[in-house]
């Protein structure tokens, strides 16, 4: 008897604060994949220790969406009682952890805006949200510096690691534009202050990775065309095999708890 | 894990209250901006310290064991070292 799905009332700043919870959690979790598996101890607890930091960012976010649409949710069942097309992730943040160098490119690109945007953030009107603003600003700050010192050193490093660094910036380049769109819903929180406009942040991104990948001696793809549809719930075939692991054990037994 | 080709470094932290750092163990990292990374992660996690320093771990000199009669018993046998042998006076009060 599986647990069935649960609605959501998607006010803008509901869908505004799930976006960016689901951001944190399924990066949080992919991170949390790599736990007991990373080519040495030291970067199996730095990726463990990013992780449970996204974790923690996605708790307060869904605590205070839950808070503001009050209709009886918490942030367990927006956790693990929304199905694929409820989730409201970037896609870059759902991509497979493929090898170290697609992880820690993945990462890269997400910090180098999340490090941006929490900052940003911490002057949004909205006083929750300046404040998780406040206290994930230091952990993205962390994450950038982290995923930028081991681009350089994959890229600058052997042959084989500059391969596999070059093939995933090639792979998840794609996925990079999502992070500076916005939507109608979105429009009106930026007009009032309680958002800011991440499109504002895309040429220092751009200039942050620029300088770092010059440095890693590696090369950004031209500009192209980019992916999106996370944000509207139309997801990469790699999120419903992640919600499979990540809520088996909620939709198996619903309310279970030790 | 076998990491045969990263160096070792020894960590020291300056905890909260703590005036010195204290040697707190070691870990592989490819180099010294690693290592300090890495040394965040592994042994500050749960709020020990507010400064870390790492140093190769081939950088230290250290004592030889086989030594250790030449090296440490000559001291064991003098107390009078110890300043132990005076009355402190009253008016002194606490030291």
């Amino acid at each position: 008897m599986a647990a069935p799905s649960i609605q959501v009332t998607e006010t803008p700043l509901v869908l505004y604060t799930l976006r960016r919870a689901d951001d944190a959690l399924i990066l949080g979790h992919r991170l949390s994949e790599w736990c007991g598996h990373a080519p040495m101890l030291e970067e199996d607890m730095a990726l463990a220790n990013m992780g449970l930091d996204l974790l923690g960012q996605a708790r307060e976010l869904y605590s205070y969406a839950a808070q503001i649409e009050g209709k009886g949710n918490d942030e367990d069942k927006f956790a693990y009682l929304r199905d694929v097309r409820q989730y409201r992730n970037l896609l870059l943040v759902e991509q497979p952890n493929g090898d170290f160098a697609h992880t820690l490119v993945r990462q890269f690109f997400y910090a180098a805006f999340a490090d941006l945007y929490w900052r940003a953030m911490t002057k949004s009107s909205d006083a929750t949200l300046a404040a998780i603003a406040a206290k994930s600003e230091k952990e993205s700050a962390y994450h950038l510096r982290h995923s930028s010192e081991w681009v350089i050193r994959l890229g600058d490093g052997t042959s084989e690691s500059h391969a596999r660094a070059q093939t995933a910036i090639d792979d998840l380049w794609s996925f990079t534009g999502e992070m500076f769109e916005a939507d109608d819903a979105e429009r009106a929180l930026i007009e009032t202050g309680v958002a800011i406009d991440s499109a504002s942040l895309h040429a220092q991104w751009l200039k942050t990775v620029s300088d770092v990948v010059n440095e890693a001696t590696l090369a950004l793809p031209g500009t192209g065309w980019m992916q999106k549809g996370g944000r509207s719930g139309r997801h990469s075939e790699h999120l419903g095999h992640l919600l499979s692991e990540l809520q088996s054990m909620q939709r198996s037994f619903p309310g279970a708890s030790w | 894990m076998a990491t045969p080709n990263t160096p070792l470094w020894e960590v020291f932290i300056r905890s909260r209250n703590g005036l010195a750092h204290k040697h707190v163990g070691s870990l592989h990292a490819a180099d010294a901006t690693l290592a300090l990374q890495a040394a965040r992660d592994v042994y500050t996690r749960r709020g020990e310290g507010l400064s870390i320093w790492v140093v190769p771990s081939s950088a230290i000199t250290a004592s030889d064991p086989a030594e250790k009669g030449m090296m440490f018993e000559p001291a064991e046998s003098k107390v009078y070292r110890h300043p132990t042998f005076y009355e402190v006076p009253d008016e002194v009060g606490h030291m």
